[in-house]
């Protein structure tokens, strides 16, 4: 399979703007949390124990479609570069990236499958897929969790379920996630009352805002909370109906600024967009914000900007550790911000 | 407002983070924010400034666990003082070491003390009928205190048959075995 370096020059293919709603919502994210019975978990096991998990993970991953392909990557041989790559492109956590010794990814065909193997679990098993799709992702992960199961003999209780590392975790061990765009909510400043209303149904909402009422990369992820007590179609589905609920306060949003301030919006929307193809110093920050404005803008349906699987791209491909890795080479943020910029007028004007 | 982090540069990001109701914030500059990743969105926040786990470790300081001291899982050797600093069990047995102090903990993270998703492939189809076994006698239980008697006798027929279904799976793989 690939390289790093290979890998550095796209987004995986779950970013690529193909999946349903993918100008509100960017991906589905949708992972397992499991532990192998006959060790302590990794906080407590002894190295050599935990250097036992991976061979009998990947003999379990090789009878599996999903990892068909697959590529294996000890931590132990990670440079701390490599590491803020993998992080960026969402394959591991922070916590793996700073404190794994004996940990290791397996990443299945094409990174929309995967599985983290020694963070606080024997094995987070994730799956990624590109807009709203929750109960594809879920699907696919517990047929995948079905085959690691037929050769693995995973920590379970009839009572407590899945036996996780902390026990936020415990029961399904199910965490699902949508990383969604919401400008409209945050233009008319509803947002807050929407947020509050999401963590009032056991949800939990996560992500960046401005203060103020410009537009500063409005993207939230909401996931879930509960894993005990409730089953792993009805944990999705509550996401799922929340997620749709929000797009349709965000529609109602943008009709009422499309009533009262089209002009305004479409001037926000196409000066973005301009900063975007002729700017020649692009922090990272500015990015994000500018990106979000040209999503928008694709949302409110204006014709002849680009489409959202290359603003995904601009996301992903512009972040410190993926310009280092294209650049080969460390890059200090000044000369990021040059390079950024280069690499956003290379894919705008590419068409 | 100076940037938490590194508290030098002015904070121009404004972290916002919501779980069970509490918000927290972090306020960070630019700079603070690339480098740690919190990059828009692709970037979960290094810094663990709240989570359900801060949640969970209040909710734990309040429980019953002083009365029942300072327990030990026999398996991992872990001290539930130790899981309460860290939140974190050593191994599959702590939930049974240390379960009169997680019972609330479970209760007040998750609203609820006991599994109803899946079940590994291997042991599925057991749990399922025990599970079945246990809803219908919810079911009957409420249906003797209503004195719905046609529908308890029904229900009380489903689970007997369950369970002989049950017996009889186990005997004959006892028998098959010897």
């Amino acid at each position: 399979m690939t390289s790093l370096v290979e890998m550095a020059k796209q987004p995986g293919s779950w970013l690529n703007g193909s999946g349903p709603h993918s100008d509100a919502v960017l991906s589905t994210r949708v992972r397992l949390a499991r532990n192998l019975q006959n060790f302590p978990f990794p906080t407590r096991a002894k190295a050599e124990q935990l250097a036992q998990v991976l061979p009998s993970v990947v003999a379990a991953a090789k009878k599996s479609p999903a990892f068909s392909e697959m590529m294996v990557l000890r931590s132990a041989e990670m440079t701390p570069q490599d590491k803020q790559f993998l992080v960026e492109r969402h394959l591991i956590s922070h916590d793996f990236a700073e404190n794994s010794k004996v940990g290791a990814l397996v990443v299945g065909t094409d990174e929309s499958v995967s599985i983290m193997v020694n963070e606080e679990d024997h094995l987070r098993l994730q799956v990624l897929c590109s807009g709203l799709q929750l109960s594809k992702a879920v699907k696919l992960a517990d047929k995948i969790d079905d085959e690691l199961d037929a050769s693995l003999e995973y920590a379970f209780s009839e009572e407590l379920g899945y036996l996780t590392s902390c026990p936020t975790n415990v029961g399904t061990g199910l965490r699902a996630s949508v990383l969604m765009h919401f400008p409209s909510l945050v233009l008319t400043k509803q947002i807050g009352k929407v947020l509050q209303g999401i963590t009032q149904v056991g949800l939990a909402v996560r992500g960046f805002y401005g203060e103020g009422t410009e537009i500063i990369g409005n993207f939230f992820q909401v996931s879930n909370q509960t894993t005990l007590g409730l089953s792993e179609n009805e944990a999705v589905m509550s996401l799922e109906r929340v997620a749709q609920q929000i797009m349709e306060y965000e529609a109602k949003a943008m009709e009422a600024l499309l009533r009262d301030a089209k002009v305004q919006i479409e001037d926000k929307v196409w000066r973005a967009f301009g900063a975007l193809k002729y700017c020649k110093i692009l922090p990272s920050r500015e990015l994000v914000s500018l990106v979000s404005l040209v999503r928008f803008g694709v949302s409110l349906g204006l014709n002849g900007l680009c489409d959202i699987g290359t603003l995904n791209e601009l996301l992903v491909l512009s972040q410190p550790a993926h310009m280092q890795k294209r650049a080969d080479k460390e890059l200090a943020a000044a000369e990021r911000n040059v390079l950024r910029a280069e690499l956003v007028h290379e894919r705008l004007w590419r068409r | 407002m100076q940037c938490q982090i590194c508290g030098k540069a002015p904070a121009t990001v404004h972290y916002t983070e919501i779980v069970n109701d509490k918000m927290t914030e972090l306020h960070v500059c630019e700079k603070c924010a690339e480098e740690k990743g919190l990059h828009g969105v692709l970037g979960q926040s290094k810094v663990s400034i709240s989570g359900p786990l801060v949640w969970m470790m209040d909710s734990m300081s309040s429980t019953e666990e002083d009365k029942v001291g300072n327990v030990q899982c026999q398996t991992c050797g872990m001290k539930y003082s130790t899981f309460k600093e860290t939140a974190r069990v050593g191994c599959a047995s702590c939930y049974e070491a240390f379960r009169t102090q997680l019972r609330p903990v479970l209760r007040r993270v998750h609203g609820s003390t006991r599994h109803s998703g899946k079940s590994p492939t291997k042991d599925g189809a057991k749990y399922a009928r025990r599970r079945e076994i246990q809803k219908l006698q919810e079911e009957l239980d409420r249906a003797i205190q209503q004195e719905e008697f046609e529908l308890a006798a029904e229900l009380r027929d489903k689970i007997r048959k369950l369970e002989a279904a049950m017996t009889g799976k186990k005997r004959r793989g006892t028998s098959k075995a010897e």
